[in-house]
């Protein structure tokens, strides 16, 4: 390195004047074969990445990503289920003596330990060696923890049905697309809004459980029967007013549902 | 012309010592999968940081079209998804990213570990990469939400119970999250919604920028 007088400088700068070429410095008195990173090294990695992205974006393009219904809060029914790689700590608070009461042991202690642990591990894992049969404490309390978290996860969504959990909550795409034309003013609209919007949607679309009215084929007789008997999951007794307000909310419902079905009365 | 322009460049801020910090070092052979095919476990660090600038990037144009409040995110995310050119592909990229970025972070740390390349004098540089690990998995669960279907929901509820089983803090923590003791709503969307887009992204550039420092500082770690 040039140092002391003879430097020259541009300007006022501490910029060097007389540069140096941008050669890679000789690695070949490192051991084995060795070799500079540029360019030979980052052009075999370009290639290895290029090769990552387009498996990726053939994932990205063969699975659009999911969107469910938008949320609703009083959407009692829905079972919630988080992004996978939370799904161990999902699990764990279900076990007894790891949730409920003791919700700070399964979502607090245990993970904390853990990942203390983790962070901790240059200063816990002392022995000498670099090499896994030096030091089996270490590597064997991270296969355990290793292999808990690959089974808390199996057993979260081995009863879990993804496909009838993507069919049920799936958006009605269709629905969604088709401008759904609520007669605000009929009779029986102020009846389904006080007896029936909470589950049903303001569209009629139902939500999560409760189905989409604008499908029914059922007559207004049986829509009748059901606001007040209930069917399926559908309690009894949802319906409160006059008969002649459950005539009207039946008619109303029965009307819309003909007038946005695909076939259609026709106006 | 082009070398014209990169005197020109040079001359005023002297190019050769940044590019050798940043570009001029050696890859030893025994991570050279070129060498030894094995040494391919050495890669999973480099593409946890690919994916992280995918995610960088799809988030930059995802947030063109998102609107962080209860009346318009999943409208917005609709309309990306089935609306917007190649929308679908921007937030796919950024969906499955997010599980990619956390799958190569696990093996990278597993390859780390098993190594014991976490010795001495490498210590410091493993305690920011887990701290890393923990900013990652707080994009993830901090992402979730912001589509605000109702997995995003529920699921959040859940992880706000946890962050509030917390002894002490528990309470005030919940309510730093979510903006309320309770409700998970339109407050609860704008933190998560600046979290996962400021807070978070900006401890994450931190990090990055120290783990790579000091990988550079300290080189690669030897062969077992």
């Amino acid at each position: 390195m040039h140092r002391g007088k003879g430097m020259k400088f541009v300007g006022d700068s501490r910029i060097k004047a007389n540069k140096e070429r941008n050669v890679p410095k000789d690695y070949s008195e490192y051991p084995g074969r060795t070799e500079a990173f540029w360019p030979n090294f980052l052009l075999r990695e370009w290639l290895t990445g290029s090769v990552f992205l387009i498996g990726f974006l053939i994932l990205v393009a063969a699975h659009p990503s999911p969107l469910e219904q938008q949320a609703d809060p009083t959407n009692a029914g829905y079972i919630p289920l988080p992004d996978w790689y939370f799904l161990f700590i999902y699990q764990l608070l279900k076990y007894q003596f790891a949730g409920g009461e003791y919700i700070v042991i399964g979502a607090i202690v245990i993970p904390g330990l853990a990942f203390t642990a983790l962070l901790l591990a240059p200063f816990l894992d002392r022995a000498p060696g670099r090499n896994v049969n030096k030091r089996p404490i270490a590597v064997g309390l991270m296969l355990i923890g290793v292999a808990t978290t690959i089974w808390l996860t199996y057993e979260s969504v081995s009863g879990v049905d993804y496909q009838a959990r993507g069919e049920k909550y799936a958006v009605d795409v269709e629905a969604q697309e088709s401008e759904v034309e609520i007669d605000t003013e009929a009779a029986g609209y102020a009846a389904y809004e006080a007896n029936c919007m909470q589950c049903h949607g303001e569209q009629l679309q139902g939500s999560g459980n409760n189905p989409s009215l604008l499908e029914t084929e059922k007559s207004v007789e049986e829509i009748k029967d059901i606001a007040v008997n209930g069917i399926g999951s559908m309690p009894a007794d949802m319906f409160s007013g006059s008969d002649e307000e459950r005539q009207q909310l039946a008619e109303f419902i029965k009307e819309t549902a003909k007038a946005n079905s695909g076939g259609g009365s026709g106006e | 012309m082009l070398q014209k322009l990169y005197d020109w460049v040079d001359e005023r801020v002297d190019v050769n010592p940044i590019w050798r910090d940043i570009a001029d070092h050696e890859v030893p052979e025994h991570v050279n999968p070129a060498y030894h095919f094995s040494a391919f476990v050495y890669c999973f660090g480099g593409l946890t940081f690919f994916v992280t600038v995918i995610q960088i990037l799809s988030g930059m144009f995802l947030t063109m079209y998102y609107v962080p409040d209860i009346e318009n995110a999943w409208n917005s995310v609709y309309y990306l998804q089935m609306e917007v050119a190649h929308g679908q592909i921007v937030r796919g990229m950024h969906h499955w990213g997010a599980s990619v970025v956390t799958v190569m972070l696990f093996l990278h740390t597993l390859r780390v570990f098993f190594q014991g390349a976490y010795k001495k004098p490498r210590e410091l540089n493993w305690i920011v990469g887990v701290l890393l690990f923990f900013v990652i998995l707080g994009l993830g669960f901090t992402g979730y939400l912001l589509p605000w279907d109702n997995k995003a929901y529920f699921a959040t509820q859940v992880g706000l119970e946890i962050a509030a089983a917390t002894p002490v803090i528990g309470d005030m923590l919940r309510t730093l999250l979510a903006g309320d003791q309770s409700i998970v709503g339109a407050q609860t969307l704008t933190r998560f919604f600046a979290i996962h887009v400021f807070f978070l992204p900006a401890v994450l550039f931190g990090l990055l920028g120290a783990h790579f420092i000091l990988i550079r500082r300290q080189g690669i770690s030897g062969p077992l």
